[in-house]
């Protein structure tokens, strides 16, 4: 029995690397689905990480990216000795942490609310009102934004003036002070709904029964929102959370780009719009990569400590 | 007794209020999210002289078609109309079909490729190259100043995959082997087995995929500015809308073709009509699927 087993073991190498190969062929209409989208990842993916070579160099479109002049740090110790950097940071930390907190209260509160409703057909109607903003471009969105809060008809200072707050319309989109504000209004105006979608989800999975034997304890409309309907979406709440705060330093530029002006730049200028400007419209390819680089950096380190937290808390893991 | 009575009765009165105030607030948020475009609208229907004296809410002062002849009137405009259409549909159809066929073969558990292959695509999902290196590439391939550019670098998404896949997890396996004991090869039975089966994840990613597309700029912005003929719709909304403050226009120094250099209220209103209408008079009829859709791709992720 024990020699058969070995011998049959012996006959499984010689004949695996064949078995390989038979299994290719098997499988060959598999490969033809699968390799060309592995070709294109590869190109469009991780080619562009090679590129971080720039950042090391004085990069020159003409030449070879490994026939440049290498300069080290250069371009590192260049941007973290440059005060307009910590700047951009300061903008982009304030503008996504605002946004991270409201778009994990906002939400929940909302499908909360939503959650509450009995009438089902007024419940849709207002889910898909809800979801509308979602569908319209950050261009559609900014000119509806600088349009209601425009000083000439603008919806908010007419608003504001008819209730008597104020008397002289206010230029929300010439002040810089109000410009973190006015993003993150302008970002739960549009996500809100979108953001509920996945909440109402997890709350539509709770067991019904832990309501019904909570109304046979006499909990309340509030008890069970807090004691079951909330605990209830924890995990997913949770997950989505762990996975935003990687993204905390690269929240994009669309907004900034869109709604900024340069009387409001010291407060709108985010990282990658940094980046923009100096690497592709001053063509500083390399100063351009390092400031990527040190977005990509920080978002890993952000979401493995993240994770790493969560995981001293709830022993579980998200990544 | 009584008093327990009276704690139901008090209870009933708070609920009935909580209800009457959370209807009362859902009604405000639906008037905060649509007042603005039907402000939008109302401004688009409005002599364009008459908009600047202010004071439109959600209907026109004095009813015009004036703005939309004069908007369609510009070639630029249309370029971009057509651009943007033709990239929506093409990349629509290229993003379902890469998106469901690379699902299928990740989602076959006896495809050898399969362990390195998931990981391959999942990785990219957490970093990016970032937008020099990215640029540089596009340059390298001679992609500037080229339609493809529009379609190639978001021939897939893996984050659709992912939904696909989940979806054809929750498949009857049954169906497959069925149909392999008829003979049919792998690729068969992805088209003529899996891909109907599929119809209802795939009206979503085809939402979300168009979506994108139809929303796009940035990439016009980034690397088709000096090519007026590969323009598109949001491009010219952008250039439109940026308008107003000249001093905006250090950043593109090809605002100065936008159509005006500075254009009317109303003008600028009827073009973002134009370009919110066909998103907003599709999305309704999927939200059932989209629903879907992002479940499950949380529960993916």
């Amino acid at each position: 029995m024990k020699s058969q087993t070995s011998n049959q073991n012996s006959v499984a190498k010689i004949s695996s690397t064949k078995r390989f190969f038979r299994t290719m062929v098997q499988q060959k209409y598999l490969y033809f689905m699968s390799l060309p989208f592995v070709i294109w990842i590869i190109v469009f993916s991780y080619v562009p990480i090679w590129g971080w070579l720039m950042a090391f160099q004085n990069y020159r479109p003409r030449n070879n990216i490994l026939n440049q002049d290498w300069v080290g740090f250069k371009h590192f110790i260049e941007l973290f000795s440059d005060e307009r950097f910590y700047l951009v940071l300061r903008n982009t930390l304030a503008m996504s942490s605002m946004g991270l907190i409201v778009s994990f209260t906002v939400p929940v509160i909302f499908a909360l609310l939503l959650n509450e409703l009995r009438q089902q057909f007024f419940k849709r109607t207002i889910q898909t009102i809800a979801y509308l903003p979602h569908f319209v471009s950050w261009v559609v969105v900014s000119g509806i934004v600088t349009k209601m809060l425009s000083t000439d008809g603008g919806a908010v200072n007419e608003l504001l003036m008819a209730l008597h707050i104020i008397d002289q319309p206010i230029q929300f989109m010439a002040k810089g002070e109000w410009f973190w504000g006015i993003v993150t209004i302008a970002d739960a105006w549009k996500e809100t709904g979108w953001n509920t979608i996945i909440f109402l989800a997890a709350m539509s999975g709770i067991d019904p029964e832990l309501y019904e034997a909570s109304t046979v304890d006499g909990a309340g409309r509030f008890r069970k929102m807090w004691h079951i309907t909330l605990p209830g979406i924890r995990t997913t709440f949770m997950v989505l959370f762990i996975l935003s705060i990687g993204h905390l330093i690269s929240i994009g530029f669309e907004k900034q780009f869109l709604l900024s002006n340069p009387l409001v730049n010291d407060y709108a200028e985010v990282l990658d719009l940094y980046a923009l400007n100096y690497g592709i419209n001053l063509s500083r390819y390399s100063y351009g990569t390092a400031i990527g680089i040190f977005n990509s950096v920080v978002s890993i380190i952000l979401v493995f400590l993240a994770n790493f937290i969560y995981k001293k808390v709830t022993k579980e893991s998200v990544i | 007794m009584s008093t327990q009575k009276g704690l139901l009765n008090q209870r009933s009165f708070g609920d009935k209020s909580f209800d009457v105030f959370n209807i009362l607030f859902m009604i405000v948020v639906g008037i905060v999210t649509l007042y603005p475009f039907l402000n939008v609208l109302a401004i688009s229907f409005n002599d364009s002289v008459d908009t600047v004296r202010g004071g439109i809410s959600i209907y026109p002062r004095e009813f015009t078609l004036e703005n939309y002849k004069t908007i369609f009137a510009y070639d630029t405009l249309l370029t971009g109309l057509q651009n943007t259409v033709i990239r929506t549909v093409l990349g629509t159809l290229i993003g379902v079909l890469t998106a469901s066929m690379l699902a299928y073969t990740l989602s076959r558990v006896d495809f050898q490729a399969r362990k390195w292959m998931s990981p391959l695509f999942a990785t990219t999902m957490y970093f990016s190259g970032g937008l020099i290196p990215g640029y540089m590439l596009m340059r390298h391939l001679g992609l500037i100043g080229t339609f493809e550019v529009y379609l190639l670098p978001a021939l897939l998404s893996v984050w659709n995959v992912f939904i696909v896949r989940s979806y054809i997890d929750g498949l009857p396996l049954a169906l497959q082997e069925s149909a392999k004991l008829d003979g049919a090869n792998d690729f068969v039975i992805f088209w003529k087995v899996i891909l109907p089966l599929c119809t209802p994840v795939l009206a979503t990613i085809a939402l979300f995929v168009a979506v994108g597309h139809w929303n796009a700029w940035f990439d016009t912005y980034l690397y088709n500015s000096r090519s007026p003929e590969l323009t598109t719709l949001q491009y010219e909304l952008m250039k439109v809308l940026q308008s107003t403050s000249s001093s905006t226009n250090y950043r593109d120094p090809n605002a100065q073709q936008a159509i005006a250099s500075v254009s009317p209220e109303s003008i600028k209103m009827a073009i973002t009509i134009v370009v919110t209408v066909p998103i907003l008079v599709v999305y309704p009829f999927l939200q059932k699927y989209f629903v879907k859709g992002m479940t499950l791709g949380a529960v993916k992720s």
